[in-house]
Order: C-alpha cells, then sequence, then structure tokens
C-alpha cells in the first residue's frame, strides 16, 4: 500500500509573488505576441462559426423540414445537442460556486475559464430550443409571458416553459458571477496596459475599481452570496432540464431517477470539458505553475464519482424495467441494447461506464495525455447518452403501428458542428483579451505555499492573518 | 481642481509593502484618531476593514428582501396567468395549481436575489465611478499589482498636510504622496 501524503501537494508552483503572479497571467493578455497558433485555432473555430451561421440562414428560409426530425422522432438532435450544451456548462458553475463554499482553494486557477465555458456553452445550448419552435421570431410570446394585444399567455404547467426560466436565469446569473470574478483583475489590467484603447476598455469594465478596503469588504459579501445563489441554481437547472423528459410518459423517459441522474451527468460531462480544455491550455500558456497536476489529479477524482453516479443510474433504468413488469418499459430496455441504436447505447457504456474505471489508477490521473484521451471519450460518451435517451424512446414507444427511424441530417450536423464552432471562437476570444485565470484569487494563494497557512483561509480564499501574506522583496 | 486653478489636496497617501504593515498602519492611524481615510488593497484582507472599523452589513439584507420580491413576483405572475388571464379548463382541474408553479418561483427568486446582490454591492460601493482622485497618484496603479496603500483624507478633522505626513512616515510608509482632489 502507498503511504498517503498528509499535505497535498501546492496549489500553486512555489516560488511565486503577487507581483509575478500579475505579470505573468496579465503579461498573457497585454504583452504576449498574439501565436500563430492561436490565429490557426480561431482560424478553424471561425471557419466552423460560419457552417453555423449557414446552418441558420438555410434553416430559416427552409424550416426545419431540413433536420432529420419527423413524427415520432420530433425532438431528434435539436434537443440532444441542448442537453449535451447545457450539461457541459455545469462544471463552471460548481468550480466557482459549490467548491468555494466547500473552501477548496485549488479551484482558483480553474474557476475563471471555467465559468466562460459555461457562459459560451450556454449560449451555445439556447440556439437549439429556440430554432427548434421552427419560428423563432414568434417564440418571444411562446416562451416569455408578457401583455401582448392577442391576449396569449404561456402556459406555466408545463417543463417546457420551466426550462425557459430556469436556462435564461442559468444564463443571466453565470454572466454576473463571471463579471463579478473579472472586475479585480479588469482594474488591474487597466492599470497595467500600454495601449490608451487597452486603457479606456478594461478601464470602462473595471467601472473605477480601486481595491479600497470597504469595496473589497462588500465585493467578499456579494461574492459569497453569489455562491450561495447558484449552488441551488446550479443543481435546479438539470433538474429541470430532466423534467423535460420525466413529467412526461414516455417509456425510458418517466422516472424519478432522471432529475440526479441528469445532475450527475451534467458535472461529469463539464468537468471532462473543463479537462479537454485545460490540459492543452496550460501546456501552450505554459501555466503549469498555476494549473498543477493536483488540479488535475483533482478533476479525473470528479470525473470518477460522478461516472460512478451515472453508470448507477444506467443500472437503475435498465434495473427499473425489468422490476416495473411494465410492458413497454421492458421493451424499450431491450429496444435500446439490441433495437436498431443498440450500438449506440454499447458505446455509450463503454463510454461513460467503463472508461472513468481507468481513473481509480492513480499513474493515469496524473497523466496528461491519457486523461486528455478519457476526457474526450467521456464528452463523446455524454453526447452517445442523450442520443440513445431521446431516440431510442421515441422512435419505438406504445403502438408499433406509429414507430419510424431517426437520422440526422447534413444541416443537423451543420448546427451542430457550427455551436462547437461558436463555443470555440468565444473561447479564444476569451484566452486573448480577458485573463483566463483570476489574478486577485491567485494572488491570495502565494501565502498558502506554506503547509500551515493553507487552512486559514477564509470562503474566497483570503488570507486571514496577514503575517501570512509573505512580504515581496521592493522592486 | 479648483477654478483658480491651484490644486486642492484630497488626502495624503502612504504605500507599504506588506499587507501586515498596511493593517498596522491603518490601526494605528485609528487609534491616533483619524476617522475619514480609507485602505486600498490587490487582494481582500480580512482584518483591514476592521482595522478602520468600516462595517457594512446592509447587503445581505437587501439580498434577502430581493429574494423575497423575486418569488412572491414569480408566483404572482404564474397565479395572474393559469387563473386570472388565461384560465384553461383541462379536464375541471384547478387552475391554482401551485405543485406546477414552484419551479419558475424559484427560478425569480435565484435571479433577483443574484441581480440585487451584483448591483447592490455596486450602487453600495458607489461603482461605476469614473473619476477618482487616488488614481492621481501614479504609484496608485500598483495597488492592483502588489502594494498597499493608506490614505487619510483631508476633510478628517485631525487631518494637516505636515503633521499628518510625519505621522504616516513614522508607521514605515514606503513613500508618502499628496493627493490631488
Amino acid at each position: 500500500m502507498t503511504q498517503i501524503p498528509r499535505v497535498p501537494p501546492p496549489v500553486i508552483a512555489p516560488g511565486h509573488t503577487f507581483g509575478s503572479v500579475t505579470d505573468k497571467i496579465s503579461a498573457i493578455v497585454l504583452t504576449r505576441k498574439t501565436s500563430l497558433g492561436w490565429w490557426l485555432g480561431f482560424g478553424i473555430a471561425f471557419a466552423l462559426f460560419n457552417v453555423l451561421m449557414v446552418s441558420i440562414v438555410y434553416l430559416l428560409a427552409v424550416g426545419t423540414g431540413i433536420w432529420g426530425i419527423n413524427i415520432p422522432v420530433g425532438w431528434g438532435f435539436a434537443i440532444i445537442n441542448f442537453v449535451w450544451w447545457i450539461g457541459i456548462g455545469h462544471a463552471g458553475t460548481l468550480i466557482s460556486a459549490i467548491l468555494l463554499l466547500f473552501k477548496q482553494t485549488w479551484r482558483t486557477s480553474i474557476n475563471r475559464f471555467a465559468e466562460a465555458m459555461t457562459l459560451f456553452a450556454v449560449a451555445s445550448a439556447a440556439i437549439f430550443p429556440i430554432l427548434h419552435t421552427g419560428r423563432p421570431w414568434l417564440a418571444i410570446y411562446w416562451l416569455f409571458p408578457y401583455p401582448n394585444t392577442m391576449d396569449v399567455w404561456p402556459q406555466f404547467r408545463s417543463p417546457l416553459i420551466w426550462d425557459v426560466f430556469a436556462v435564461s436565469t442559468y444564463a443571466t446569473v453565470s454572466l454576473l458571477f463571471w463579471f463579478v470574478g473579472l472586475i479585480p483583475d479588469l482594474a488591474t489590467l487597466r492599470d497595467r496596459s500600454e495601449s490608451k484603447v487597452g486603457r479606456v476598455i478594461y478601464g470602462a469594465l473595471a467601472m473605477g475599481w480601486r481595491g479600497s478596503a470597504i469595496h473589497w469588504h462588500r465585493y467578499e459579501t456579494a461574492y459569497l452570496l453569489l455562491a450561495g445563489l447558484a449552488t441551488p441554481l446550479v443543481v435546479s437547472v438539470h433538474t429541470i432540464v430532466s423534467f423535460d423528459f420525466a413529467v412526461s410518459v414516455v417509456p425510458g423517459w418517466h422516472a424519478t431517477i432522471f432529475p440526479p441522474y441528469f445532475v450527475a451527468g451534467a458535472i461529469y460531462s463539464g468537468f471532462a470539458m473543463v479537462l479537454t480544455l485545460a490540459i492543452p491550455i496550460r501546456k501552450i500558456y505554459g501555466l503549469q505553475d498555476f494549473i498543477t497536476e493536483r488540479h488535475l489529479n483533482n478533476m479525473a477524482k470528479i470525473l470518477l464519482v460522478t461516472g460512478l453516479i451515472v453508470a448507477y443510474g444506467y443500472m437503475i433504468e435498465a434495473f427499473m424495467a425489468w422490476y416495473s413488469a411494465n410492458t413497454y418499459e421492458t421493451y424499450m430496455m431491450r429496444n435500446r441494447m439490441t433495437g436498431p441504436y443498440g450500438g449506440f447505447y454499447w458505446a455509450l457504456i463503454v463510454c461513460n461506464g467503463l472508461t472513468p474505471q481507468l481513473l481509480w489508477i492513480k499513474k493515469i490521473r496524473t497523466n496528461t495525455l491519457l486523461l486528455f484521451l478519457i476526457s474526450l471519450i467521456v464528452n463523446v460518451g455524454m453526447w452517445l447518452e442523450r442520443f440513445v435517451i431521446v431516440v431510442t424512446s421515441l422512435h419505438r414507444d406504445f403502438l408499433p403501428s406509429s414507430w419510424g427511424r431517426y437520422a440526422p441530417t447534413v444541416w443537423d450536423w451543420g448546427l451542430y458542428v457550427g455551436t462547437i464552432g461558436l463555443f470555440l471562437s468565444l473561447l479564444f476570444l476569451f484566452l486573448r483579451f480577458l485573463p483566463m485565470i483570476s489574478i486577485f484569487e491567485m494572488r491570495t494563494l502565494v501565502p498558502d505555499n506554506a503547509p500551515d497557512a493553507r487552512l486559514k483561509s477564509s470562503p474566497t480564499g483570503v488570507a486571514q492573518s496577514p503575517t501570512a501574506i509573505a512580504p515581496e522583496t521592493a522592486r | 481642481m479648483k477654478p483658480s486653478g491651484r490644486p486642492t489636496v484630497y488626502g495624503l497617501m502612504a504605500e507599504f509593502e506588506t499587507a501586515h504593515a498596511l493593517v498596522e498602519a491603518a490601526r494605528r492611524a485609528h487609534d491616533e484618531g483619524y476617522r475619514k481615510m480609507d485602505a486600498y488593497s490587490p487582494v481582500p484582507i480580512e482584518e483591514l476593514h476592521d482595522a478602520l472599523h468600516m462595517h457594512d452589513n446592509r447587503l445581505p439584507k437587501l439580498v434577502l428582501a430581493g429574494g423575497i420580491i423575486g418569488g412572491l413576483g414569480g408566483y404572482s405572475l404564474q397565479y395572474y396567468v393559469a387563473a386570472i388571464a388565461y384560465p384553461l379548463n383541462v379536464g375541471g382541474r384547478p387552475l391554482h395549481s401551485w405543485p406546477m408553479f414552484i419551479p419558475v418561483t424559484f427560478e425569480t427568486t435565484i435571479l433577483v436575489a443574484a441581480l440585487t446582490t451584483v448591483l447592490g454591492m455596486l450602487a453600495l460601493n458607489g461603482l461605476p465611478q469614473p473619476f477618482h482622485p487616488v488614481f492621481n497618484v501614479p504609484r496608485f496603479a500598483l495597488a492592483s499589482r502588489n502594494r498597499f496603500f493608506l490614505c487619510i483624507e483631508s476633510r478628517d478633522p485631525k487631518f494637516n498636510v505636515d503633521d499628518t505626513r510625519r505621522f504616516l512616515e513614522s508607521l514605515g510608509a514606503r513613500e508618502v504622496t499628496v493627493v490631488e482632489d
């Protein structure tokens, strides 16, 4: 048996000071030359983004008939991709809010870009249901309650309307959380920017932040309150997404396991996406000092835990199909495993059920290449999960006379690939123009290098003893 | 600047190299009787507002009020829509079907509370603020990097440029600068 180390490895490499942390992170935005790799990556992402534009324009011109959806499978890619993207977003809020409340200081170096990932994922997700309405320009009065001249109101007893409120609240609160976290860093960029344009833009966004003691006091309170509000929110969002399915009577959807199983799946896919992004970013930008092996190891552990919950969900689905003795449920499960889409089901079991079991091994958790590959496999697996849930339940429900098949068209794929382009384009712009790691929160980690000081941190990682803050050498 | 063209003094700013020095200085300045002052740091420091005897617990109360308004507002909206403005008789089921209104009520509670948190924090802090005299000190740019500043303002009754400067220097300040208004 290997010995368990008492003190976990540091969350920031030793030797850093307030100044070095500030300089290193802000230099990526302010002084570093925009690399060829960035232009290449952004170029590819932007090309994919244009695929999205074309797909949307053609869809609006012709209608949803260009998609593979039809009766009985009326949901198809639109809902599969919506649920997939929304799920990915959940890791950002989990990292920024829940890990903050649990005083996990290691979250500090990954929360900023995880939150950005949330925003971009929610933006990508929101496109699908809006376009799926068929006539999005009318969707305003279908989705939002406002006094219109037709005297028509939305149906508040429908989970689809709950979803509108859940997702729009989630997008708003994620944006607020992200922006509030950015304010002190925007002030740093304002003060350090060499160009006038930079000073004006960052200055306007920083809103005159000057780091006053009473401002920090209120800021900390606000940040904690936001974390407290975002925590139940993030759980509610995927719960309500699962209600879209569970409140119906379709076999395979009408299950009480759905809310917790969906929330765990969301966190699972989100952490996979954080790893997919973090591993190349830390390598390319040389951020191994800040996103250390401990971060990757911890995220891999969360991946393993949520993966086990998801695997439990799959088992309970199969068990309930048998235990309920309901003809339709039993048939649905058999059809899912051995029907026309059986290959997708077994692929999902391999991706989501078996692959994460490799993470029990510490050597794999700390091997960045393997971890990266596993995170990609999990991303694929979670997409397959949504495909299986949406398609296998709908294509053969109660009456064999109304059974059918579903296959996506090139426009389904175009829209899906296009949202990946949107997501990556926004991410590349974010990496270039905003600090991808929270500078002020990283400063608070500097004293935490001393093992004894780690426990003294307040919720946002603030050192409670000023003596714990390392004195700096004079400039 | 006053119309006469002569800059007026906003206060005196002392620069410190460590958070510890700043907290100590703030404490001693308060003991000395200075009240109109503020400290500036690149990181939140738990003891600093204590040392300055600055407290403000209004934000959580505002957020609570925001949450209650959001919850009541969300529920009332749904009641109005489902029972008054657009009643739909579905198999004789009650119009006021409250269990179905809970998810949206929850979301509006969070939404209004979160908006109150952020807007309340900004409003109480007086942000956005396009200009503040402390930015007239060139070295103040380091307040967002690695330096710690204490500014005693001229509106403090005990303020006197020479005495206050001597006092700040006695606290071990690296540099004391006049902040022009």
